[in-house]
């Protein structure tokens, strides 16, 4: 069937666009982030691929509105009404501290004290009503808080998710005086306890509403004037997609977007590629995004936080964030000591190269220092790179004082941050029990491709795979995304006393729930596929592990198996001891979309890929690096590093006794030395 | 052999870092009490094989081990030539928790484990892997192990000596039956020993990778010179502080039994690149449990200069620059048999706040004023009849940061020596048949000053159903975290039990043990707010109204602390 699909990625520099026309064939654009209003990049991207809106059967979209929100604390102003005693509940948080060491820092909680009201009520822990809903006094703080401007309310209550009644009879209430859709009930978003983590979850999801819902209507108004008047599907955290007229009422969903839009562009590849296990790695200026997908699927965590004091307990991609990238700044300690970060020079004043005032040198500079990035192709760079400011910062901070060459002193701040980014990534992935024998490193993201392959060597992963649009990722995660609902209610009960039916009753209603959202969109949608799975820890501990469940019909037996071999995968401890608890339970329904077909990412290569030579540093020495235009790869391409791969949107560097081959999508599949 | 270059170095450092923070987390996420699992109180390093001395120790493990767990291996080392604790073989793991060789309280147990290498020599020791965990139980007269009471280590639990609790890879059953009989709980402890002992076997594959990549002797010469620089790092910061000497007082309420106050007196003295900590003219040893081993004492003054100095790494050259004078003769340097365990939780973040108060003097830009520096630990022991099970809950709370240059104060901030979070009101209440009445603010805790500092937390529990005992080991009951540079100290911690109609205070105000609760009595603790930094009067008079608008003080308090405003 022919139609006209557009994927959309609004990121924090630039938008990007990949465009599948009818005959299959595809467009792409890479323009600005328009900051003050996303919605003008978003309609010159389509321009700019020579897309006409009318003409699109469908927009996916992915947008850091929210994220950007919450980082800036640029939100709506939020009212909250709360269980009487516990107003402070969402400033309090859980006794930490920002950093390890230090006794510095400020938290200040996404809803003030005087924005807090408490109301008489109160259940207990099995959901007993033990002090009735005081209604008179819910009117009249709502009233309050409207009068005090809010835009946007949540109701919270201790205990909501063993019995909402409270929170639900509340929020009738509100909703006959609010002026606006805006009331965030905390149980309806997480049905979980802890009531920290809902809350703060509930107060994110209110303060982005408002947001989210003013940028999609500026977006659709834009569209529509262009001749486009569909909804859109916009991208969630969880890696699925939600009709853009729905997603308001969950916005908190949104806020972690934008890195799940790349993990699951990066699972769609490995599967056309014939691969089930990557760990993706998509390296920026000031940071670097880490994920693992085995057996072919992301991994998802419900206990993120988007910054200090922020947790958002709701499934999500599972993105860990590691603050180095191509911004780290290199230098001596106090004691001659060679370091990397944590200081990052951002991307204000930025590294040297950047021309905007930075003097100390960062790995991106590293980078052009050693030949592996070409200073006449920097994306992000108008004015000519002052290579003789970079090479004097090197020699200056670090060759002089240890005797090391310019080039040296480079390596070596590379070769450190390596080993740094090696630690961040063993941390979020292989210290879970998996063997890096067992993956590829699936690199993308703008300077993703140009620590891969080092990287691979020093994890002992070995192959490294660089998809065919390595700088459009994001935009293709949202191309191949499917519709998605996540569901989860919490037992926390002891397995044996968990009646069998409770099971099966809690697991089809929130197969039901899904499948009519996800049905709704039929259009879209060939085929629903619904996965079940629990979240269970044995009695006295406080991490989960999650299981899959075959069906809702389990029985208590089966359930314990498989989280006895889960846990064995992951801790190799049995535990025949201890008794199993079942925190939650989980459902997700998947709206499958037609299928994308990678292939058509890259225009087939006419095979004259060579452009030319350049000087490329690695492992002490010069070598003369053979210099290819990845674009004009032909299918089985081969190329031996040392080497140069470019293309538009990143560098690929093939280090020395590396072998890259393109495969028949275009990606290239880089074998790298042990 | 020469020192690595420069990049060598560096990675080395960086591996063995990793190798330590790989088994922070084994242990955190396969362990089974919440007090290690949720909480991290833990810590995992690597020890020298002659002297013990600190190589690499994880940047998640708990502050307050910081000094004490290469004291502890010195002691093993030592014990071991000496012929009194018998010679390591592959495979086999010592456990230990004596408080003084080199410990904290008995519930802080320590595994140790060595690593061979193969030589041309044959086999011979490279270093300790060790770490310590915090086990919920460790026998003695009160469930959980902080007793207010005691008089003699012997009433606070189990002791162990250096013993091989795995033999070649073996646990040793026998020894693992003595443990069990002896404390509460036994069979979740399973799982916390064999987390424990894991996350060793961790540490020793990753070690294993770095040798067979390195060689010993490179790893050697990279150790030594990574010692070096850490050293000089921390004299580099040093030098930065005038010289002088500089002096500090803290209070701890009492040791539980005598209801007096014990005195830290802290003299630092700065000269060149060195700094001396002389706590001489502290108060005697005490009857009650709050002594502190010497191994604690040194930890509480390195993670208070590893505080206010952050990003230096830590071995054992970070130390080297500091001189702790051993304060023999006062509750500082406790020997056997006094009772020590308030020491980890209390007394150490006491040590601390001497540290803070007196650099303040000489860095104010770079301190702040006290923080609350108060565990808060509350005990509740008794029986459920709705479950007919006993059961003991542990309550645990922050309290306010004091302000520094730039910021108030942190509201609930943990503990100075700990890193835990504290369990939601909906756990508590799914566990214990308890109901919180409130969770709440300290309103008007946190201290006055320019930047004032941070608030405490109010919370009130009621019991639901049966009898119960409760327990208490808190401090700065008496006084509140001082303020610094003309701050006003913040508010004091508080105890209510409220039971017949009635309201009392513990004798001893944030210490006491044994306090009988029946169903409906209600037990309500404030904890401290943070001291203020720089003159109440300066504060900018919009933030002062703001604070008044979000019902942190009262009109009238904020009038009376930081004078009039609009």
């Amino acid at each position: 069937m022919s139609r006209r699909v557009a994927g959309i990625d609004v990121g924090g520099t630039f938008t990007d666009l990949l465009l599948q026309d009818a005959d299959g064939t595809v467009r792409i654009a890479k323009v600005p982030t328009t900051s003050a209003n996303q919605a003008d990049g978003v309609l010159a991207a389509i321009e700019a691929a020579g897309g006409d809106p009318a003409a699109l059967d469908l927009i996916i979209h992915g947008t850091t509105a929210t994220t950007n929100a919450v980082l800036e604390r640029k939100l709506a102003k939020v009212g909250l009404i709360t269980t009487a005693g516990f107003r402070d509940v969402l400033e309090l948080g859980r006794r930490t501290r920002p950093h390890p060491y230090g006794l510095t820092g400020s938290f200040e909680p996404l809803v003030p004290r005087e924005l807090r009201r408490e109301v008489v009520e109160r259940m207990d822990a099995r959901g007993n009503v033990l002090t009735p809903l005081d209604e008179a006094a819910v009117e009249r703080e709502v009233r309050a808080l409207l009068e005090a401007g809010c835009e946007a309310l949540v109701i919270h209550f201790l205990h909501a998710y063993a019995n909402p009644v409270h929170e639900q009879r509340a929020g009738e209430i509100a909703r006959m005086i609010w002026p606006n859709p805006y009331v965030t009930l905390g149980h309806e978003l997480l049905s979980e306890f802890r009531e920290y983590e809902r809350g703060t979850t509930a107060s994110v999801n209110a303060a982005v509403q408002p947001v989210l819902d003013r940028y999609l209507h500026r977006l659709q108004a834009k569209l529509a004037e262009a001749g486009h008047r569909r909804d859109l599907l916009v991208m969630n955290g969880n890696g699925g997609t939600v009709p853009a007229r729905l997603v308001a009422k969950e916005a908190a969903k949104t806020v972690m977007s934008g890195p799940a839009s790349g993990v699951m562009a990066a699972a769609a590849t490995l599967a056309q590629s014939g691969l089930s296990n990557a760990i993706t790695y998509d390296m920026g200026g000031t940071s670097t995004d880490v994920a693992l997908i085995a057996g072919g699927v992301p991994e998802v965590s419900a206990e993120l936080s988007i910054a200090y004091g922020l947790p958002i307990h709701l499934p999500m991609v599972d993105v860990r964030t590691v603050g180095a990238g191509g911004g780290s700044i290199a230098g001596l300690d106090r004691a001659g000591m060679l370091r990397v970060g944590p200081e990052s020079a951002g991307s204000m004043p930025g590294p040297i190269c950047y021309g905007r005032g930075g003097t100390r040198p960062t790995i991106t500079d590293a980078n052009l220092v050693l030949g592996r990035l070409d200073p006449e192709r920097l994306l992000a760079v108008k004015d000519p790179v002052p290579m003789a400011r970079i090479r004097d910062a090197f020699a200056r901070e670090i060759g002089d004082p240890l005797g090391l060459s310019v080039e040296q002193a480079a390596e070596a701040a590379i070769r450190l941050a390596n080993v740094h980014m090696t630690g961040a990534i063993r941390m979020v992935s292989l210290s879970r029990g998996h063997d890096p024998r067992d993956f590829v490193l699936f690199a993308f993201g703008g300077a993703g491709p140009l620590h891969a392959v080092a990287l691979a060597r020093e994890i002992g992963i070995p192959e490294v795979l660089v998809p065919a649009r390595p700088g459009l990722t994001n935009a293709l995660g949202c191309l191949v995304a499917d519709l998605r609902q996540d569901l989860v209610n919490t037992l926390n009960r002891g397995l044996d006393d968990i009646p069998e039916e409770e099971i099966a009753t809690t697991l089809s209603a929130q197969r039901e729930r899904g499948l009519t959202t996800v049905l709704a969109e039929r259009g879209e949608v060939e085929e629903a596929v619904v996965l079940h799975s629990a979240e269970m820890q044995f009695r006295g501990q406080t991490h989960l592990i999650r299981v899959a469940l075959p069906r809702p019909d389990v029985s208590r037996a089966e359930v314990q198996a498989a989280f006895e071999a889960a846990y064995f995968a992951r801790f190799r401890i049995r535990m025949p001891e201890i008794r199993a608890v079942l925190v939650n339970l989980n459902t997700s329904v998947i709206g499958k979309r037609r299928p994308f077909s990678l292939a058509g990412l890259l225009p087939p290569g006419d095979g004259d890929a060579l452009v030319g030579e350049r000087a490329v540093y690695a492992d002490g020495a010069w070598h003369q690096a053979k210099v290819w235009q990845r674009e004009r790869l032909a299918p089985g391409a081969r190329i031996a590093g040392p080497a140069i791969l470019q293309q538009a949107d990143a560098t690929t560097v093939l280090e020395p006794g590396s072998e890259a081959v393109v495969d028949s999508i275009g990606n290239l599949r880089i074998r790298v030395r042990a | 052999m020469s020192e690595p270059d420069a990049l060598t170095l560096a990675v080395i450092q960086a591996g063995l870092q990793q190798v330590c923070n790989e088994m922070d987390i084994a242990f955190s996420r396969s362990a089974f009490s919440p007090v290690i699992a949720e909480a991290d109180d833990r810590s995992d390093g690597i020890y020298g094989a002659e002297d013990g001395a600190l190589i690499a120790q994880g940047e998640l493990g708990l502050p307050v081990f910081v000094g004490t767990m290469a004291h502890s291996a010195a002691h093993l080392v030592r014990l071991i030539r000496e012929g009194r604790v018998a010679k390591p073989e592959a495979g086999d793991i010592y456990i230990v928790n004596d408080p003084y060789l080199g410990g904290t309280h008995l519930m802080d147990v320590r595994f140790a484990r060595p690593v061979f290498v193969e030589g041309p020599g044959g086999s011979s020791l490279f270093c300790w892997l060790q770490n310590t965990g915090h086990w919920p139980d460790i026998g003695g007269m009160v469930p959980g192990g902080f007793s207010a009471h005691a008089t003699e280590v012997e009433q606070e639990g189990l002791r162990l000596p250096p013993v091989k609790l795995f033999k070649r890879g073996e646990l040793d059953t026998e020894i693992l039956a003595i443990i069990q009989s002896n404390i509460r709980v036994a069979e979740q402890r399973i799982g916390d020993i064999k987390a424990q002992a894991a996350a060793l076997l961790v540490g020793e594959q990753r070690l294993r990778e770095m040798l067979d990549r390195y060689g010993a002797a490179t790893l050697n010469a990279a150790i030594v010179g990574i010692r070096a620089r850490a050293a000089e790092r921390m004299r580099a910061e040093i030098r930065r502080i005038p010289d002088g000497v500089y002096r500090s007082e803290a209070f701890v309420d009492s040791d539980g039994v005598v209801n007096q106050p014990l005195r830290i007196a802290l003299a630092i003295t700065k000269r060149g690149d060195r700094l001396t900590f002389d706590l001489s003219g502290s108060s005697p040893p005490c009857q009650g449990p709050m002594n502190s081993v010497w191994a604690t004492t040194c930890s509480a003054i390195y993670l208070g200069v590893k505080h206010v100095f952050p990003y230096v790494p830590i071995n054992a050259g970070t130390f080297e620059p500091l001189e702790v004078i051993r304060p023999e003769g006062t509750f500082l340097d406790a020997r056997y048999p006094r009772p020590v365990s308030g020491c980890a939780a209390e007394v150490s973040q006491r040590i601390a706040e001497a540290v803070f108060l007196a650099l303040a003097q000489a860095i104010p830009d770079e301190l702040w004023a006290a923080p609350a520096g108060t565990s808060g630990n509350f005990a509740l022991g008794g029986f459920d009849p709705a479950r007919n099970a006993g059961y003991v809950m542990y309550q645990i709370t922050g309290g306010g940061y004091g302000g520094n240059a730039g910021e108030d104060g942190l509201t609930n901030g943990c503990s100075t020596i700990g890193i835990s979070k504290t369990a939601p009101v909906e756990v508590m209440e799914q566990y214990y048949p308890v109901l919180f009445r409130r969770f709440a603010i300290h309103e008007g805790s946190g201290g006055a000053g320019r930047r004032r500092g941070g608030f405490g937390v109010h919370y009130e529990v009621e019991l639901l159903r049966g009898e119960a005992k409760a327990s208490f080991v808190m401090d700065h009951g008496r006084f509140g975290p001082p303020g610094v540079l003309g701050g006003l100290p913040g508010a004091p911690n508080v105890v209510r039990l409220h039971r017949d109609g009635g309201t009392t205070v513990p004798e001893h105000l944030s210490k006491d043990q044994g306090l009988r609760l029946k169903a409906g009595d209600r037990v309500e603790v404030m904890t401290p707010g943070g001291g203020g930094y720089g003159d109440p009067g300066t504060r900018e008079r919009a933030l002062v109204a703001r604070d008044v608008a979000r019902g942190y003080y009262t009109r009238d308090q904020a009038e009376r602390l930081f004078g009039p405003f609009a």
